[in-house]
């Protein structure tokens, strides 16, 4: 009978499975059915639109940063959720430009994966939105023949695309701005509406955010925190006045859902303690509806994760926990105080 | 010795000790006003003016002014200067002055300016202030053309108003906006000092042996 060993090591004792890169690419499996879905609804383009990001994001990465950083997927993530949200019919050579512009200045300019302040996709995403705010709000209507255009996808670099022989129509959220005309919850949860090309089919990007809050590589209470603000707020607007959309309106329409299940939820760009994510998904939902009632623009989710981005640090400092042992600070002053 | 000194005062303000791109002094007019080229021409040829002005006045005047009221009395110079630059431009190209607007005036606040006055032409003869001037609002006028080349080629297509890519070019809107003009000055800091830790000498590295063996060739000397 042999005795029981006794190990002795230094602490770490308990290893976590998961590595950064399995992370990142069970991200971009888990992306994939929103990729297809989008490939349904606006065909070929949606999906040439995620090729050229992803392409360009990875290939902008292994120039800077060099070949040992790609195994780890983020650029990838970055690309496929920057093709996500912009239009189909966009212009190819703006799209390489965005992905460009994600890694060089929403990451690497800033030292690379975990440096970095904002979401890298959307940086790039409010790039194009300030350079070429034409062609990025030109939305072509889902439907039609798989490979039909949406739009002049291959105009040549630095050129304005042909007028699209394509049907272009308001997204909803434009509809409600403008025209103040709703569209049905149906066709929003669907995602047979206008749009960017993965931000139409809020049941699928709630299902592969499911899985991903199921093997804990998001935190749930980011999304959760979002939705709630955002349906609640918006509910309680709709009540003084019926003028406002309702909340399941503002909840199923335009990016909240990727926005909130895919970007807000991003590791590097969210808040590390619980009690923080709460108050970074409620600062986003209250900003998201603020955005779209009062703004100048129809859809506020971009700017709304940029703004909550940049609180971050403070979010994190303002929500340290207590340390074991240690008296909480507010309560040390109030003591020194009495004394 | 001293004629290459004097070339020295005049060639070191063009790119060695460049105002904007070296010193990164005169943010304000850099970033606002280089959306076009047209505006950059007035602008830089305002500033040459007023700074190669007021560094002749000041240096003449240099033994006179009194150390306590220095500030007052160049910014009194300066402000004579913008003035007169101020309804030049008014008279001869109202559409330009326009669209620069308050910040002609602005320049009474350059601190290229001021700063010239107080570290050069408060000590220097008027000469050799003379040179200072002129090639630090060389260097100004450099450093506002390569900002409004790049933002009027990106942001509007166009080169002093010509036509550069044809009649399809899709303009970069964000080019001529305030946030263009953060990223041009951006990349044109990081690509000049990329260039500069290129050709600086490698700092030694601070090794006991290193230095031993340094003082001991010194004594061998």
């Amino acid at each position: 009978m042999s005795e029981p060993r006794l190990d002795l090591t230094a602490s770490p004792h308990l290893h976590s499975p998961d590595s950064t890169a399995k992370i990142m690419w069970t991200v971009v499996f888990s992306l994939l059915p929103i990729v297809a879905a989008a490939g349904y609804f606006f065909g070929i383009s949606a999906l040439l639109v995620v090729a050229t990001a992803t392409l360009s994001t990875v290939a902008t990465e292994r120039l800077i940063s060099g070949p040992g950083t790609l195994g780890n997927g983020s650029a990838t993530i970055t690309g496929v959720l920057l093709g996500l949200v912009l239009p189909a019919g966009m212009p190819l050579w703006m799209v390489a430009i965005g992905g460009v512009v994600s890694i060089g200045l929403g990451k690497a300019i800033f030292g690379g994966l975990g440096q970095n302040l904002f979401n890298p996709a959307l940086i790039g995403r409010a790039f194009l939105q300030a350079a070429f705010p034409q062609a990025i709000t030109t939305w072509p209507v889902a439907g039609g023949s798989f490979f039909a255009l949406k739009g002049d996808n291959f105009a040549l670099p630095l050129m304005r695309g042909s007028a699209p022989d394509v049907v272009t129509h308001a997204t909803p959220l434009g509809l409600m701005k403008f025209e103040h005309t709703g569209t049905g919850i149906g066709s929003l949860i669907l995602g047979n509406v206008g749009g960017s090309v993965g931000e139409t089919s809020a049941l699928l990007i709630l299902i592969c955010g499911g899985y991903l809050a199921y093997r804990n590589y998001l935190n749930w209470r980011i999304p959760a925190s979002i939705m709630l603000t955002a349906g609640l707020f918006a509910a309680a607007l709709h009540l003084i006045n019926p003028l406002y959309p309702g909340g399941l309106f503002m909840l199923f329409s335009g990016g909240l859902m990727l926005g909130a299940v895919y970007m807000a939820t991003d590791m590097v760009t969210s808040p590390i303690t619980h009690k923080g994510c709460w108050i970074f998904g409620i600062g986003i939902g209250l900003l998201v509806v603020l955005i779209r009632v009062w703004g100048g623009l129809p859809e506020g989710v971009m700017y709304a994760i940029l703004i909550m981005n940049s609180l971050v640090p403070f979010i994190n400092r303002a929500t340290q926990p207590r340390v074991f042992g240690v008296e909480a600070p507010s309560r040390l002053k109030r003591k020194a105080v009495a004394s | 010795m001293k004629q290459v000194a004097a070339t020295e005062d005049l060639l070191k303000g063009l790119w060695k000790e460049n105002p904007v791109l070296v010193q990164t002094l005169g943010m304000c007019p850099t970033l606002a006003i280089t959306n076009s080229v047209a505006n950059g021409i007035a602008m830089g040829i305002a500033t040459f003016f007023v700074l190669v002005g007021s560094s002749v006045l000041v240096s003449s005047l240099r033994k006179l002014i009194p150390n306590e009221v220095r500030i007052t009395a160049y910014i009194v110079i300066i402000a004579t200067f913008v003035t007169v630059a101020d309804m030049v431009l008014q008279a001869t190209v109202p559409v330009i002055h326009k669209q620069l607007g308050a910040f002609i005036a602005l320049i009474v606040v350059n601190c290229i300016i001021l700063a010239r006055q107080e570290a050069f032409a408060a000590k220097n003869t008027v000469w050799r202030s003379f040179l200072d001037a002129v090639g630090m609002g060389f260097g100004f006028i450099i450093a506002l053309m390569l900002m409004c080349s790049v933002r009027e080629v990106l942001g509007s297509g166009t080169f002093l108003g010509h036509s550069v890519f044809g009649p399809n070019y899709e303009p970069w809107v964000i080019m001529v906006l305030p946030p263009g003009g953060f990223l041009t000055l951006g990349f044109m800091l990081l690509a000049i000092a990329a260039w500069t830790k290129r050709k600086a000498p490698k700092p030694l590295r601070a090794r006991p042996h290193d230095v031993t063996t340094r003082i001991s060739q010194k004594a061998v000397v």
